[in-house]
């Protein structure tokens, strides 16, 4: 430990310019990737509000460097937007080479801002990875479309995403499951404060707004472009007209908010929330096996649909391990680390991976998987609704802070 | 060398916070060239004061600022006037030494855990009590009035005001006239409140200004306590520096000047309360009220100051009690089952965070212990104190708040190519650790009776041999007090680590308050016990070591 701390140290302060590597990252040469990768150390900015999936990345982290001899360092973001910061910082100061960042998990609006100011690994590299053979391309449309923007090979698919909600079956409320977030308003209503989200911009808060919209809008078809910001006022009035009728009868009044939704699981076990909700059909199935969560838990979803997306890491334009975050990125595509996270036991985020494609062994695998007992079955899930234009997001984040987050 | 040491220590204290503070100004009148602003402009002020609900914030910053200050300072006054040189007074400095040393973010999740609806304390009542098996929808944590979190600044602020009045006490002669006055039947308070405290005032006004400064300005508490919607400035203020909209660091910038104006603000009406409270006393003391009839208020004071310390102690009984247990929903007491397993998990990620909180502790630390020891040695030899001015520039970066330049020598750090790099993590540190080990070490060592030095000397030793083989061992258990009192206080680090470690030196505190946003209070647990867990070591040494090396010289014992 102290050995890597005094590296750490050294390389930090001496300056990271004297180990800089000149030579550009080719994808398309794996062998002199992973030459070049030895010995690098990648800095993996991802959330950490969530201590499954932060020993998810230990473990590949652990993976990589039994493997490759590179080091991950999981630099723990309580929002991605905030190495988005740094990157932008580091381009305008004209620091183009030897960042902070190596690879971000990202995905949506995050991934279209750094698209736009070109602050990503080009030209795309994703789809040159061996790993991508496995990736299931033929039949989930968000791995090549992220958000209504095409990823362009610039950020590799790591996990799939489907909004689910969570009841506990022994607190039952009063009334049938909701089936829409209109339902959700009334039963709301009947149920006072056992409903929240949390605030925007958390993902999950934001997500929960971006499922209302997509109920409520008059034309569905204005989501898939860019916002118009002179009819805003007027597309999303539905949208608002609803929270205004549900805020009152939500937790706390809607006047506080859940930090996220791992927050949100400690509320449903104390009984503060009788409905909670996340990105990840197994978060319940996890959060038992980790006595997060009662056994009596059980996953529903809308008959309308509810939105669903994929999450990926992108690697910025001036990371200084290019090379070990490639090394990375494909690992974490591989069969082996994809079983792994969808195991509710580990983390239990479905794969991106066509498990037709791959060799029996690992067929066997994920075939091996027990999903838990909270767990819907894909068939189960519902229809999937497509993630609104990025721009929508930012729309709707600013109107809500205006009109909620600012007090009264 | 040593001629060096006091210019080299003020510089210490104060290139960081001038440097940071014009840092903060230029980009806040627009001008950063490396994002692009070349022109002096108001406009993001502008901007700032368009932001929805941003009086809301000003105002909850200056309330918390002055209520907690006035609240705490009360409830110390109230406790050292009416129980002074007493057997209980003893006994409740002892239990609340430590106090201190808890890092303020594990001392607010504690609180957390014992008054939040769903917790401990609504867990014993329920459902007995409130007839409802679930928790209350009561708005105690986060609540907009910042109450909550007023209440968790105020127990730490009454550790650190208690124990810089007692280390003021002795230079006044607080027991005589607290007889003289009660022989003329003044009561306890009264007497006390009349001629001791404004002496001790005196001395202990930068730091009550270095309260009232982090009051205003604290941000890993808010983040855990305070309200959400809005949040007071600081917190804002640290959000629109990591936005993604490079354009939001001025308007970052101009709400960090802002904060400035806020911190200023409230020490000048703290000022103004000084003044007005001195009308009072005067007209009072003059009008000759006696006030006789105090138990209430003595009962009062010590009922506050032990309902404080139980409330802090309960609280890290809380986290160490969720480090360990299996599934506890409310209204469960106690956990249905108790396992290692959390421990387990936490440990492999632990461990490198643990690496630099120590590591980077103990370099500031012992940076800050020879600066301080120089200093003072240089002050023995000529003679020579730095006076009210020295103090000043001490009390410097404590009473600027932190996000009103950390956030600027984070860019003046970028700038000069040094930002992330451990060197300037600890040298950052060293900002905050140093006023710390300086004005815990200054007593003790000025008390030292230089007749030891003069017999030195009269052997034919010269000065610095003096100092390497009598004062310095004689003066070793202070030295040491000192040293822990600095590891701690870098311990507790949070802001300063977050933005100058640009997230690639995660210490258990940063860890610690983000891992609070996860919600799971068993990681919770496990990270502020550990948080906490650190400066109780570093004590612990302090203690064991000079008594085991001076373990057969009673005398040296009774000296230190």
């Amino acid at each position: 430990m102290l050995g890597k701390f005094w590296r750490c140290a050294l390389v930090a302060t001496v300056g990271l310019g004297m180990v800089s590597n000149a030579h550009s990252a080719d994808p398309g040469n794996w062998d002199s990737v992973k030459a070049a990768a030895r010995g690098q150390t990648v800095f993996f900015n991802a959330w950490g509000g969530s201590q499954n999936i932060n020993e998810y990345i230990a473990w590949a982290g652990s993976e990589l460097k039994a493997r490759y001899g590179v080091t991950v360092e999981h630099v723990k973001l309580d929002d991605t937007a905030n190495a988005v910061a740094t990157v932008v910082a580091e381009k305008t100061a004209g620091k183009d080479e030897n960042g902070r960042v190596d690879l971000i998990w990202i995905n949506g609006e995050n991934f279209a801002s750094m698209k736009r100011q070109k602050l990503l690994l080009s030209p795309g590299w994703a789809d040159k990875m061996p790993n991508w053979a496995f990736v299931d391309v033929e039949n989930k449309p968000t791995i090549t479309v992220d958000f209504t923007i095409p990823t362009d090979g610039m950020e590799s698919p790591w996990g799939g995403a489907k909004l689910v909600f969570f009841h506990d079956s022994a607190r039952q409320g009063t009334g049938a499951l909701p089936d829409s977030v209109k339902d959700l308003v009334t039963w709301t209503a009947a149920n006072k404060g056992r409903f929240s989200y949390p605030a925007p911009p958390d993902f999950i808060g934001s997500t929960f707004l971006k499922q209302a919209l997509s109920e409520v809008i008059e034309d569905p078809a204005d989501l898939l472009k860019p916002v118009n910001t002179d009819e805003f006022q007027r597309t999303s009035q539905p949208l608002f007209e609803l929270l205004d009728a549900l805020h009152p009868n939500m937790w706390r009044g809607g006047r506080a908010f859940p930090k996220n939704y791992p927050a949100m699981g400690q509320m449903l076990a104390d009984g503060e929330l009788d409905i909670i909700f996340a990105f990840n059909p197994a978060e319940a199935s996890s959060a038992i096996a980790q006595n997060r969560l009662p056994d009596t838990v059980r996953s529903f979803t809308f008959s309308g649909g509810t939105l669903g997306n994929t999450h990926f890491v992108a690697i910025p334009y001036n990371a200084t391990s290019k090379e070990g975050a490639l090394l990375l990125a494909n690992f974490l595509i591989s069969p082996e680390a994809q079983a792994r996270k969808q195991d509710p036991n580990i983390w239990g985020d479905p794969t991106v991976l066509n498990v037709a494609k791959l060799n029996d062994d690992d067929k066997a695998n994920f075939a091996a998987l027990d999903l838990g007992i909270a767990t819907l079955k894909p068939e189960e899930l519902g229809p999937m609704l497509p993630e609104p234009h990025p721009s929508w997001m930012t729309a709707i984040e600013k109107e809500w802070v205006r009109r909620y987050g600012a007090g009264n | 060398m040593l001629r060096l040491a006091p210019a080299l220590a003020i510089g210490v204290l104060l290139a960081p916070v001038a440097c940071g503070v014009l840092a903060t100004l230029l980009p806040a009148f627009g001008y950063l060239p490396a994002l692009g602003g070349r022109e002096f402009t108001f406009d993001h002020f502008a901007t700032l004061i368009d932001y929805p609900g941003i009086g809301r914030s000003v105002l909850l910053s200056l309330a918390t600022g002055l209520l907690t200050t006035v609240i705490a300072l009360t409830i110390v006054l109230t406790f050292v006037s009416g129980w002074y040189s007493t057997v209980t007074f003893a006994r409740v400095q002892y239990l609340i030494s430590p106090l201190l040393s808890v890092p303020h973010a594990a001392a607010a999740f504690g609180l957390a855990l014992l008054i939040a609806p769903s917790g401990f304390f609504f867990r014993l009542i329920s459902p007995a009590l409130t007839g409802s098996s679930r928790p209350p929808d009561l708005f105690i944590l986060n609540d907009p009035l910042g109450l909550t979190m007023m209440a968790g600044l105020v127990a730490k602020e009454i550790p650190f005001l208690l124990l810089v009045t007692l280390a003021a006490l002795p230079q006044t002669s607080a027991r005589r006239s607290g007889q003289i006055a009660q022989a003329a039947g003044y009561g306890r308070i009264a007497g006390f409140l009349f001629t001791t405290w404004p002496l001790v005032y005196k001395q202990i006004r930068l730091a009550v200004f270095a309260v009232i400064a982090y009051a205003t300005s604290v941000v890993d508490v808010a983040v855990i306590l305070g309200p959400l919607t809005p949040p007071p400035l600081s917190v804002r203020l640290t959000q629109w520096m990591a936005d993604p909209d490079i354009a939001m660091r001025f308007v970052a910038s101009a709400g960090a000047v802002l904060q400035l104006l806020v911190t200023m603000v409230a020490i000048f009406i703290w000022i103004g309360f000084e003044k007005l409270a001195t009308r009072l006393v005067a007209r009072k003391r003059n009008a000759g009220h006696r006030f006789v009839k105090e138990n209430w208020a003595r009962l009062g004071g010590l009922t506050l100051v032990l309902l404080v310390s139980a409330v802090i102690f309960l609280g890290l009984l809380l986290l160490a009690l969720w480090s360990f247990a299996g599934f506890w929903a409310f209204p469960d007491t106690l956990p249905r089952g108790f396992t290692v397993v959390n421990w387990g998990r936490a440990l492999p990620s632990l461990a490198g965070p643990l690496t630099t909180t120590l590591l980077t502790g103990f370099v500031a630390t012992l940076i800050a212990v020879c600066l301080a020891l120089a200093c003072l040695e240089r002050e023995a030899r000529t003679g020579r104190t730095g006076g009210s001015r020295a103090l000043l520039f001490i009390y410097l970066p404590l009473i600027v708040p932190q996000v009103g330049f950390v956030f600027g020598l984070q860019l003046f750090f970028l700038g000069a190519g040094l930002d992330a790099s451990w060197g300037a993590l600890v040298l950052v540190h060293l900002v905050f650790v140093l006023p710390y080990v300086f004005l815990s070490l200054s007593d003790p060592w000025r008390a030292w009776d230089p007749r030891y030095a003069s017999i030195s000397y009269g052997l034919g030793a010269n000065p610095n041999r003096t100092f390497w083989k009598i004062r310095l061992p004689m003066l070793l258990k202070p030295a040491m007090v000192a040293s822990a009192v600095g590891f701690a206080v870098s311990v507790g680090q949070y802001l300063p680590t977050l933005l100058i470690g640009g997230g690639r030196w995660p210490t258990i505190t940063t860890e610690a308050v983000a891992l609070a946003s996860g919600g799971n209070r068993r990681v919770i647990g496990v990270y502020a016990f550990v948080q906490m867990l650190l400066p109780f070591v570093g004590f612990a040494l302090a203690t064991i070591i000079p008594a085991v090396l001076y373990r057969n010289r009673s005398d040296m014992r009774a000296a230190s």
